[in-house]
């Protein structure tokens, strides 16, 4: 679309309106991670605070839990891509028929719900271990174990699918020739079929670690009574969310935007050097631009900015702001205090000239028992609190005392 | 150097009920340069990958030397092969594709970086050890791999149509290529291909396959102008297939009752026909002339012409039987004869009688 057709306004707009759509939530939170005020949000703004990364490191039951999550996610890789690749190198060696069978068995995980996979993994790691006699003490009945296998079930078959890509790009050949040479099958696989699969194995790996820290659905039954990110993030929205969890994704934006640019410094260096116009290029045969661009440069610089802020920051101090903030705080309360004041006293000389008059009301009480009376609102004559109901007149004889269940 | 025999033992591959190769029978020398010459899907690639043992043969035996090869992997064999896709392996340099070989073996870097530049000097490459494969042109990649496969030393070196996929110049400019290493090296060649040209001009002897059956093992000479078979006549070389009956049989000249009347020709190796027993008669194009003094004459009618550079080639039609004449090019252009009806005469020893068989492409 261009000008010319008349486009280019609404497509502008619209383009306007889709990246707010994307990015507007992100930038909202970040920017409440920065305000002090203890409710994530952007209006009032109240100080420029880094108090909330604190917050977020102090809180031990996420820490602990982004351990874990680490941990589990470690293990997952470990053993979730190895099994993917055996499934998708036995997948294939298969004929046609059986394949498909073997396929369709090994992609079920990831098409059963997660919930699901977490219930009947505790319930079989438990039977399993009731069966052998296993104490409750043992790996049978702990939740980093249990999660690291339930999450292995399917987890695996992302990695799976990842090789299974690969491979068939692989020409079998390729090993023939190899044993042909006088290489032994391990040699074969070592030398030719790793070496091919390689950036598969780093894909998979990422994909998994990815899918592990940040799965929910299963990991939420399976990690029992310990948590993981994860489920401690989940449990702290629960009861209520301060502008911690927008410096969390302070921070996971900024790795996420770190990666993505040192991968896509990664991805035009190699591409100016496989088509070979490198030299030609006007960045990359300048040799100090060559160097500024390279990944590793890209990296040391941006982390070496991220660590910059992250020092800065910690070295900022929002307490006088904070105190100027409470001040104001208190010094309007004190105002909205003297205002009431003021106006009950205004009320009261008000009504002081109009008492005689209100006298002959006295004598002749009020249907209300002068319950309007404006002086009845003060805050000294604040009505007591309810009288407790009377104890004998409950139709279940008062079988719901609490001191019924006393023993007697 | 001297190259041991290969013998193939009534070798027979069936996979379940298809047979791939039908008691084959035979004996290459060492140092020859052999070819297997037949159309796709006639058994020669299955037969090359029984010599190199990713099939084991279901019946007979394959020797290398005196040695029953039978049990022994591909890697463990004297034998290296060339893939028709060459196969090189594509995440390494050329210098550690031809050394792979060595490497697996556990020869040391620097001793298999050094055989590795050896053997790019004999291939008239010496240099591009360093490039990547996919930066080389087809004809070196195929040097690479000739390269690859010599690099320990093969007693025999097995070559799974490696020409296909080239254009006809470096075709034709690697053939000799071909045949100039085989010399040079002094090894067994085991050379597969369904293109003749290949077999004719590079082989010391050709076994022709049809459906799984070595039809016929003879020099390119032999196999060009005494073929034994209806196949080997129609498949090697450009003919003319002529159906008929035989009447008659004086000495080693046998005459044909045929569509387009009474043909002369020679029976092939010496066979004697019963009157009656169903044969072709197989004519090359070159030696139908546009002459009636000969043995044999028939009427035609022209239907079109083509032109080749090197020779023109009539297509003519003698009462439902296809007639092909090539004419050698003399640079002028040649009386036009389209359109018209001609007749055509050739001597009865230029013409062949083999018995009733399978014709290729038919």
């Amino acid at each position: 679309m261009n000008r010319g057709t008349g486009g280019g306004f609404v497509a502008a707009g619209f383009s306007l309106l889709f990246f707010a759509f994307l990015f507007g939530p992100l930038i909202i939170m970040v920017i409440t991670a920065f305000n002090s005020s203890s409710f994530p949000r952007i209006t009032p703004w109240e100080c420029f605070t880094t108090d909330w990364f604190g917050v977020l490191f102090g809180d031990n039951r996420l820490m602990g839990g982004l351990l874990n999550s680490l941990v589990i996610a470690v293990g997952v890789v470990a053993i979730a891509v190895p099994i993917g690749l055996a499934g998708a190198l036995a997948l294939s060696e298969l004929g046609p028929k059986l394949r498909a069978t073997l396929y369709t068995v090994l992609i079920t995980p990831i098409l059963i719900p997660g919930v699901v996979l977490g219930i009947s993994t505790i319930v079989f790691w438990g039977a399993l271990g009731r069966s052998v006699g296993a104490g409750y003490g043992s790996f049978f009945f702990n939740g980093m174990f249990l999660t690291l296998a339930g999450q292995v079930t399917f987890i695996s078959a992302y990695a799976m699918l990842v090789f299974m890509a690969r491979l068939q790009r692989f020409d079998p050949l390729l090993t023939e020739a190899a044993l042909d040479l006088g290489a032994t099958p391990g040699q074969a696989f070592r030398k030719i079929l790793l070496p091919f699969l390689g950036p598969a194995i780093g894909s998979a790996a990422f994909l998994t670690f990815l899918a592990s820290f940040e799965n929910y659905n299963t990991t939420v039954f399976t990690i029992l009574s310990d948590s993981t990110f994860t489920t401690a993030l989940a449990s702290k929205v629960r009861l209520g969310t301060d502008p911690s969890l927008s410096a969390l994704a302070v921070i996971i934006i900024g790795i996420t935007l770190i990666g993505a640019i040192v991968h896509e410094a990664h991805a035009r260096r190699q591409e100016a050097l496989r088509t070979g116009t490198a030299p030609r290029s006007r960045v990359y045969g300048n040799p100090v631009l060559k160097t500024l661009v390279h990944p590793l440069t890209v990296f040391i610089l941006l982390a070496g900015a991220a660590g910059l802020a992250a020092y800065l920051g910690s070295q900022h101090d929002a307490s006088a702001c904070k105190a100027g903030i409470l001040e104001e705080k208190r010094a309007r309360q004190q105002q909205l205090l003297d205002e009431q004041r003021k106006r009950i006293e205004e009320q009261r000389k008000q009504a002081a000239p109009t008492a005689p008059s209100a006298a002959p009301g006295k004598a002749s009480p009020s249907p209300f028992g002068g319950a309007f009376n404006p002086g009845s609102l003060a805050p000294n004559a604040a009505p007591a609190p309810a009288a407790e109901p009377p104890k004998s007149n409950s139709p279940f004889g008062g079988a719901f005392n609490p001191g019924e269940l006393k023993p007697e | 150097m001297t190259s041991k025999d290969i013998v193939l033992d009534h070798v027979s591959i069936r996979f379940g009920h298809y047979t791939a190769v039908d008691n084959a029978h035979l004996k290459i020398k060492g140092g020859e340069f052999f070819s297997f010459l037949g159309p796709s899907g006639c058994g020669k690639t299955t037969l090359l990958r029984c010599i190199s043992g990713f099939n084991d043969p279901t019946e007979g035996r394959v020797l290398i030397g005196t040695q029953d090869m039978k049990g022994i992997g591909p890697n463990k064999r004297p034998t290296a092969l060339i893939f028709q896709n060459l196969a090189l392996f594509p995440l390494m340099s050329v210098a550690e594709n031809i050394a792979f070989p060595l490497e697996v073996r556990g020869v040391g870097k620097k001793d298999r970086l050094k055989r590795a530049d050896e053997l790019l000097e004999m291939i008239a490459l010496p240099g591009v050890g360093g490039k990547k494969v996919h930066e080389l042109s087809g004809g070196q990649r195929q040097r690479v791999a000739i390269a690859r496969a010599l690099a320990v030393e093969p007693d025999i070196l097995l070559l799974d149509e490696p020409l296909s996929a080239l254009d006809l110049k470096l075709r034709h400019h690697m053939r000799t290529e071909l045949r100039a290493i085989q010399q040079r090296v002094g090894l067994t060649f085991i050379y597969i291909t369904h293109d003749q040209g290949e077999a004719l001009t590079m082989s010391d002897r050709v076994a022709v396959m049809n459906k799984g059956v070595i039809e016929q093992v003879d020099p390119p000479e032999t196999i060009y102008n005494r073929p034994k078979t209806s196949f080997v006549a129609s498949f090697v070389g450009e003919t003319n297939a002529i159906e008929g009956k035989v009447a008659s049989q004086t000495e080693g000249v046998v005459a044909l009752d045929t569509q387009i009347g009474r043909l002369t020709g020679r029976a092939a190796g010496g066979r004697s026909y019963k009157s009656g027993d169903q044969c072709y008669l197989f004519i090359r194009p070159e030696q139908l002339k546009l002459s009636e003094n000969q043995e044999n004459t028939v009427s035609a009618q022209w239907i079109k012409e083509e032109f080749e550079g090197n020779s023109r080639q009539m297509f003519l039609d003698a009462k439902g039987v296809d007639l092909r004449l090539s004419r050698v090019n003399s640079g002028q252009s040649p009386e036009d004869l389209s359109g018209r009806s001609v007749s055509l005469g050739f001597a009865a020893d230029q013409a062949i009688v083999l018995p009733h068989g399978d014709l290729a492409g038919a």
